[in-house]
């Protein structure tokens, strides 16, 4: 067995992880143009646009090490089950699970498996599925978008791969659950596959092994959808409040394609997600449901595209957010409409809870359009907790907590109203309610 | 032992403005008592600070129930000892279910000990009982599931606050012109409702400037609010008095009141 040892983000690093990587020469190729690429640039300044409300002075990359080695590891954490929210009345297809990095779990329907549905480790299946890997590994998000994404490319570990033939209806959901031991890394990338006319639900969430946890993920996810494909993904972000989260997350869909996208961002104590839906086939369609809930001095930032490539396509993004204590998130959502792209009808909302006098939240929509027959609309809210509707509640006899409580899980009520997946409504509304705490 | 809501020499400020310059009264359980009086006399005032308002500064007297000092108490452990508001303007709570809020709201009253995160009433009892309730009061099963006061017309809302008095059966009502904004035919189906719900049940304060109210819940005691305090008190002739012939009499009678209540609307005007 190969030794683990602890390297950081660094040339040295780098070599000690490519030696203890046993991997095909085509994947060494693309680490190593990642990380020539990624070791030239700079880290993102705060005049740039992106970085302007979104402050990295005090990330120290050289705190964290490369998990270096195998994919294959030990599970460190004790209570796994304890860990994730979204496990709960659901039959699954398939699971999958990574500790910092290292899959230490998985396993796929024997049903599923002989449909030609492929799931599981993304190393294990570059090995025993060049082809497919290859083909589509970095194809929905390009590696020199920016010094993050870069290292992403290079030292990506872990993660997983769904694949779901032409014309498979995968029933059930696919788990995918990634935790984060103290202090440790995870640099795990999702590849998630659907052939014409496949369907599929992924449940994937990420979790620090406590709630304080400090760490560092530096993550990816594509999502490829053939024409007439149908995929339900949820992401519910958890990480331990001492955590940075960098991430990559982009999905590419095709014709007549429908894709229903909820993510519920509460963990960490910095993220930066980059979140795209590129429509490349006519008709596509997108939904995506946002939640963000922030306390103490987490920093949650989510930078959306909605990029219509080709006409007669659907988007339609609604973001809500609430913020308590001191901390802050910061939304900028943009629809972009490319010349070809008429007929398009794109929408996105951002609406902001703001439940304590030092929280803030900045929200900046963005149009870009080129095509002159389009409806594209978009908006932004801000408002804080009303006294008066919390009075209100109090004289039916709620406690100023339970009045509080209701009243942020109705603000939220409009995004689970729009979640298909009951299961996945119910652990939102129980992640939000947890979130909840006391005020005066 | 009959209940007893008690209210003596209350002052009350917003901001630094009196607005209640010594009110005394005093409820029994089981008494229907109006309290009128001009447009911004304190009617309302009065009743968000039995409920404990925190806008609505109590700068001298006391609020008692049966000897407890209510003025001790946070609004929700008012509303859990048993004493309810019908509001003027009820608030919406957009995202949130009728049937979720009342659910909740009925059992904290019933179960004034509950502590957080205990069980609520079962759904299948809750529901039914609901249900009775509601088409008690001709009310659509639909109106459960919007959300509270969201989007409701006037009329919806006044008719919402009934269904929660006819829920939480409190000790003691306070029925803030829960006749305004409701047609002719909704007021009559309210009066009839309030009647049947709370008279003889519950000790009654309807605050109202209509006489229908009045006539299908004759009241014992009208009082009558100038300047924040209670200048008159009669029996339900004063009521008619009052519908018939207008303001114009106890304004002469008292003109300090007049005075501080003119003063209090010239205030308002200027802001
Ligand atoms: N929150 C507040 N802020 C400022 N002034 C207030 C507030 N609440 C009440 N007031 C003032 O106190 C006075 C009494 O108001 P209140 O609402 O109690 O009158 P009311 O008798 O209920 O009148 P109406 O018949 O119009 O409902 C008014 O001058 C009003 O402007
Ligand atoms: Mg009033």
């Amino acid at each position: 067995m190969t030794q683990t040892t602890l390297t950081n983000f660094d040339q040295a690093g780098f070599d000690a992880f490519i030696e203890s990587r046993d991997e095909p020469d085509w994947l060494l190729a693309m680490r190593r143009e990642a990380w020539q690429h990624g070791s030239a640039m700079r880290w993102p300044e705060r005049r740039h646009e992106e970085w302007i409300r979104t402050d990295i002075r005090a990330f120290q990359i050289g705190k964290y090490s490369v998990p270096a080695g195998p994919d294959q590891g030990e599970s460190t954490v004790a209570d796994r089950e304890q860990v994730h929210q979204l496990l709960q009345d659901v039959e699954l297809a398939g699971r999958i699970e990574t500790v910092d990095s290292k899959v230490v779990g998985e396993n796929l329907d024997e049903a599923a498996a002989q449909r030609g549905v492929v799931f599981g480790s993304l190393s294990r299946l570059c090995k025993t599925h060049p082809d497919l890997v290859r083909k589509h590994l970095f194809t929905a998000f390009d590696p020199d978008e920016d010094k993050f994404a870069a290292l992403h490319a290079a030292f990506w570990s872990g993660g997983q791969i769904l694949y779901v033939p032409r014309g498979v209806v995968l029933e059930r959901p696919v788990h995918i659950g990634s935790i984060l031991s103290e202090g440790g890394t995870d640099t795990t990338h999702t590849l998630i596959i659907l052939e014409d006319g496949a369907e599929a639900t992924v449940l994937h969430e990420s979790n620090g092994a406590s709630t304080s946890a400090s760490g560092l993920h530096l993550g990816a996810v594509e999502l490829i959808q053939k024409p007439g494909s149908h995929l339900r993904y949820v992401n519910l972000q958890e990480w331990g409040h001492k955590t940075y989260n960098f991430a990559q997350q982009k999905a590419s869909v095709d014709r007549d394609a429908t894709l229903q996208w909820t993510l519920a961002a509460m963990g960490s104590m910095l993220s930066k997600v980059n979140q795209t839906v590129d429509l490349v086939g006519p008709g596509a369609n997108s939904q995506v449901n946002g939640v963000m809930f922030t306390e103490a001095r987490q920093h949650i930032a989510y930078h959306t595209l909605q990029h219509h490539k080709a006409p007669g396509c659907r988007s339609d993004f609604l973001y809500k957010a609430a913020q308590q204590d001191k901390s802050r998130t910061v939304w900028r959502g943009m629809i972009k409409v490319d010349k070809d792209a008429q007929k398009t009808d794109g929408y996105q909302r951002n609406d902001n809870l703001v439940l304590s006098n030092t929280s803030r939240a900045d929200s900046i929509p963005g149009l870009e359009i080129e095509a002159d027959d389009v409806r594209c609309t978009h908006g932004s809210t801000t408002a804080k907790v009303d006294e008066e509707q919390i009075f209100y509640a109090r004289c039916r006899g709620f406690t100023r907590k339970e009045a509080t409580r209701m009243i942020v899980s109705g603000f939220f009520q409009q995004i689970f109203d729009r979640i298909s997946i009951e299961s996945v409504r119910e652990a939102l509304a129980a992640a939000i309610a947890r979130q909840v705490r006391e005020y005066e | 032992m009959t209940h007893v809501l008690k209210i003596e020499d209350l002052h009350v400020n917003v901001g630094e403005k009196p607005i209640l310059r010594g009110v005394n009264l005093t409820i029994n359980h089981g008494e229907t008592h109006a309290l009128m009086g001009p447009n911004g006399s304190g009617k309302s005032t009065l009743g968000l600070a039995i409920m404990g308002h925190p806008g609505y500064d109590v700068t001298g007297g006391k609020i008692s129930l049966d000897g407890k000092d209510v003025l001790a108490m946070e609004p929700d452990e008012r509303a859990r000892e048993g004493i309810f508001m019908a509001f003027q303007r009820p608030m919406a709570i957009p995202g949130v279910k009728m049937a979720d809020f009342l659910r909740h709201a009925t059992t904290n009253v019933r179960r004034p000990d509950r502590k957080e995160g205990e069980e609520l009433i079962p759904m299948r009892e809750f529901r039914k009982e609901l249900k009775e309730k509601m088409s008690h009061l001709r009310m659509d099963v639909e109106f459960a599931r919007r959300y509270v006061n969201d989007g409701f017309s006037g009329g919806e809302m006044k008719r919402a606050e009934i269904l929660q008095l006819a829920m939480l059966q409190p000790k003691f009502a306070l029925l803030d012109e829960t006749d305004s904004g409701l047609d002719a035919d909704a007021v009559r189906l309210a009066s009839e409702s309030i009647a049947e719900i709370g008279q003889g049940k519950m000790g009654l304060l309807i605050i109202t400037h209509h006489d229908k109210l009045l006539e299908h819940n004759p009241p014992e005691f009208t009082h009558v609010m100038l300047g924040g305090r209670l200048v008159e008190t009669g029996g339900r002739e004063l009521a008619d008095e009052l519908h018939e012939n207008g303001y114009d009499r106890i304004r002469n009678a008292y003109p300090d009141a007049e005075a501080a209540n003119q003063e209090m609307l010239a205030e308002e005007a200027a802001i």
